[in-house]
């Protein structure tokens, strides 16, 4: 094998692992203000890839132009989820929390399959097999322009997060509740609030993904896996960390695939997910507890 | 010692323990072969969630994972048997005995940095899926294209094997079913079931009590670890075949954890009640569904997961503690 | 008979001296307190004692044994048992179960711990809500519990962690009468953190004033309360405030 092989590999991981990324974001600001783990958000990428493929393939709209109404859309269901679903569950306990969405994830999956079928389902993009050359480096025109949306999508959050004022009061929610409820915020409007970015970052993600890879239904629980997986290395409540973990995750596994096999690419993962349990929980950014 | 278990019972409990004693002992013998492998598989689910109810119930664990061990166990005795020809009896014991040695990793990994809640069921949740990636690539069980266990006629009847009629199987089931459920019953009056409730309900304060919290995690992981094993056993020489993709999913996972979430967490009669609501709706399902020409396990699947919402949405202490009172029973649940 | 000698013990939390180089010496048959103002590391002490976490230097023994690297578990199976100052009940389980958890770690089986829990409910006032759940008790006997709970594991030496906190002047003075008994009956140690003078002045042999972590004062209450510095730091302040 020669260098310029793994260089496109690695580049390959590295624009992948953007959009896991930005699908792990999502994830990562729902724990880290809502404090609630939100189990179905593979579900909802996933989701979020039939929804941009139907749109492909009824309107012929291009996935990842699609992202922008189909995170549009899943700010309004997580609004909602969070505002008349997860909102009662709260005070409740952890577990109590995660059975909800289990339970949610089963229903969505399972909805697709009933509507879907099991089958993949290909969007075939006109620009899908083209691609440029940098040096001896092939490069999918598709991906690029993937990771360039995710990155778009990515910087225009953490620019909310930063410079708005709906933005600073989350952060102030997330960095101690009792006070943020004592200076007047609505904390509940908050957390829908957050719900449905951390779901609008799950179905732009998801539809940008559509452009990369085959759907069906059975992706689901592997990409709220891999989301969690991508949380927990970068450190969870971290958004910097999630980015950071999605392409560390995107390169891992980007490697696996030419070292070991494709189909064990995902053991890769788990085992870095373990090695990072075990010896840095906090995670790869988090600080220690 | 099983009488001791009865004291503070109302004797109104006891006799309707009797008498679903009795019913389950003589149903074989009246109901037809396809209601029989229903009844087989609510004793299965009585079973498994009995099991993973020591874990959550008791000691506070969630596992997401527990198919991990139902896998492990089936192709450590379906191999042994079909490569070695040695018996599913004999065969047991070391699927159990490695389903214990992962649970122990799996533990020792968790319990040294207090990894817990969400953290604890992800890592379950990871290795189960380590090893249904791991399963599809030992050639020696089958790999992907799934393992498979001789159905010979001639092979009838060797109940030491295991290869036997459903009405063995069902009984086998039953005896795991009632056993699960007397552990569970002496556990909950011992001094290690109440070490489980004490980190379950505070760990710190629990420590500050003389309980070590790691040893009764531990000790709760391994056992219902290895409880989980021995329905892998069965699981593969009922079944007789086996897919990495099925028996490992974290689908399987779930299933096993609804009847004790449906019937009541942390309660003893909890899994039993959950079993005899799932399986016989999940069966009344697929022939609606069938009928009508949809996707069937989709369905179900679908219809178990907003049960699931519903239950823990509207009910989330459980079925069984609103029965219990519905029948006036006060002991039996807790 | 010293049974507790805490030794020069310094603990640090990210730069903030939370103890600062105390000593102290519990003689056995004790009832000493622990005073001093909000933030004056007495409950970093106590956890110290526990085994919470280890000091940063010094030394912690019991009975002449080291115990300042030893786990809370262990600690409390060589015979001190502390309560929390956030009551902290198995909220989900009775009060006869809370105090049977206590009990059954030297009760020889299961019967006796009950047994014995039933005993230390009566003294507690808490026998006729033995069937309740814990979440269901008020704080004045969430804080009973605590302390049975505590009691239940037949210490040697019981850490109180303002257990008086909360309770009105009846259930103080008779929550005073129960630790005397405690104390004289079943010749228990006690070491407590109290902000309710009525009660540290009614129990305690010795009084030990920490102020910004560090020690200012340690004698009978009578001297203690004399004395300028604890009136000016704490007394003092508490007075104007």
């Amino acid at each position: 094998m020669t260098l310029s092989l793994y260089l496109e590999v690695l580049l390959q991981g590295i624009l992948t692992g953007l959009v896991y990324g930005l699908m792990a974001l999502g994830l990562s600001v729902i724990f880290g203000v809502v404090r609630v783990v939100n189990f179905a958000h593979g579900e909802f990428a996933v989701l979020a890839m039939y929804a941009a493929f139907v749109l492909f393939t009824a309107l012929h709209v291009d996935p990842i132009l699609a992202a922008i109404p189909v995170a549009a859309l899943f700010f309004v269901i997580g609004w909602l989820l969070q505002r008349f679903v997860v909102q009662p569950f709260i005070v409740r306990p952890q577990h109590d929390q995660f059975i909800l969405l289990v339970g949610l994830a089963i229903v969505l999956v399972n909805a697709l399959l009933m509507i879907f079928g099991p089958d993949s389902r290909h969007t075939n993009l006109s620009y899908s097999y083209d691609s440029w050359f940098i040096g001896p480096i092939i490069v999918d025109k598709v991906r690029a322009y993937a990771a360039a949306a995710a990155v778009v999508v990515s910087a225009a959050l953490f620019a909310f997060f930063r410079f708005t004022l709906l933005g600073t009061a989350i952060r102030a929610c997330a960095d101690n509740l009792t006070g943020a409820a004592v200076v007047g915020l609505d904390v509940k409007k908050l957390y829908a609030l957050t719900f449905g970015l951390g779901l609008a970052c799950a179905g732009a993600a998801g539809a940008i993904m559509v452009a990369l890879t085959d759907v069906t239904p059975m992706l689901a629980p592997s990409f709220t896996l891999l989301a969690f997986t991508i949380v927990i290395v970068g450190g969870l409540g971290s958004m910097a960390g999630a980015l950071l973990g999605g392409l560390l995750i995107g390169v891992v596994e980007a490697l696996a695939s030419i070292l070991v096999e494709p189909s064990m690419k995902s053991m890769v993962s788990f085992a870095l997910l373990v090695g990072v349990l075990a010896f840095r929980p906090q995670g790869l950014v988090g600080k220690p507890a | 010692m099983i009488a001791e278990l009865f004291a503070g019972v109302s004797t109104r409990a006891r006799v309707l323990l009797v008498l679903l004693a009795v019913v389950m002992l003589a149903a074989p013998l009246v109901l037809d072969r396809y209601l029989v492998s229903v009844l087989i598989l609510v004793c299965l689910a009585a079973y498994t969630g009995q099991a993973w109810n020591i874990l959550l119930g008791f000691a506070g664990l969630l596992s997401l994972g527990h198919a991990l061990y139902l896998g492990l166990a089936a192709y450590i005795s379906a191999g042994l048997y079909v490569h070695f020809g040695i018996g599913p009896w004999l065969g047991v014991f070391p699927a159990v005995a490695v389903c214990v040695a992962v649970a122990a990793l799996l533990g020792w990994l968790a319990f040294r940095f207090r990894i817990e809640g969400v953290y604890f069921a992800l890592l379950t949740i990871a290795f189960a899926e380590v090893a249904r990636i791991g399963f599809d690539h030992i050639g020696f069980t089958g790999g992907a294209g799934g393992f498979f266990l001789p159905v010979r006629s001639e092979d009838q009847g060797q109940w030491w094997n295991l290869r036997s009629g459903p009405t063995f199987f069902y009984y086998l089931a039953l005896l795991l079913a009632a056993g699960a459920f007397l552990l569970c019953a002496v556990l909950r009056r011992s001094r290690l079931g109440h070490r489980w409730l004490a980190v379950r309900e505070d760990p710190e304060a629990a420590q500050a009590l003389g309980i070590h919290i790691n040893r009764a995690r531990m000790s709760a992981l391994l056992l219902s670890a290895g409880m989980t094993g021995i329905a892998g056993v069965f699981q593969a020489f009922y079944a007789n075949n086996l897919f990495p993709s099925q028996i490992f999913d974290i689908s399987r996972s779930i299933d096993l954890i609804l009847a004790p979430i449906i019937g009541g967490v942390g309660t003893l009669f909890g899994p039993i009640l959950g079993a005899f609501v799932l399986a016989p709706l999940g069966e009344v399902l697929i022939s609606i569904t069938g009928a009508i020409g949809l996707n069937a396990p989709g369905t179900k699947a679908l219809v178990f997961g907003l049960f699931l919402m519903a239950i823990i949405a509207g009910v989330p202490t459980g079925l069984w503690p609103r029965l219990a009172s519905l029948l006036r029973l006060r002991s039996v649940g807790r | 008979m010293t049974l507790l000698a805490v030794n020069r013990v310094t603990k640090r939390f990210r730069g903030l001296v939370a103890v600062d180089n105390v000593s102290l010496q519990v003689d056995a048959g004790a009832m000493f307190a622990v005073i001093g103002p909000n933030g004056a590391g007495k409950t970093t002490l106590f956890n110290l004692i526990a085994g919470v976490f280890p000091p940063d230097t010094g030394t912690i023994s019991f009975e002449g044994e080291r115990i300042d690297r030893a786990a809370p578990e262990h600690i409390c199976q060589l015979g001190i048992a502390r309560t929390f100052q956030i009551v902290r009940p198995f909220a989900e389980l009775t009060v006869m179960e809370n105090a049977a958890i206590g009990a059954m770690l030297r009760a020889p089986d299961m019967d006796s711990s009950y047994a014995q829990a039933g005993e230390i409910l009566r003294r507690l006032d808490l026998w006729d809500k033995r069937d309740r759940k814990a979440h269901g008790l008020t704080l004045p006997d969430r804080k009973r519990l605590e302390v049975a709970r505590a009691l239940a594991t037949r210490p040697k030496l019981l850490l109180l962690d303002e257990v008086m906190a909360g309770l009105r002047p009846t259930e103080t003075d008779r929550m005073v009468e129960i630790l005397r008994g405690i104390n004289r009956e079943e010749s228990i140690t006690i070491l407590m953190i109290e902000h309710v003078m009525r009660a540290v002045m009614a129990l305690a042999t010795r009084v030990h004033v920490l102020h910004h972590g560090a020690t200012i004062a340690e004698g009978t209450p009578t001297e203690v309360t004399r004395d300028a510095r604890v009136i000016e730091s704490y007394l003092g302040a508490e007075a104007f405030a």
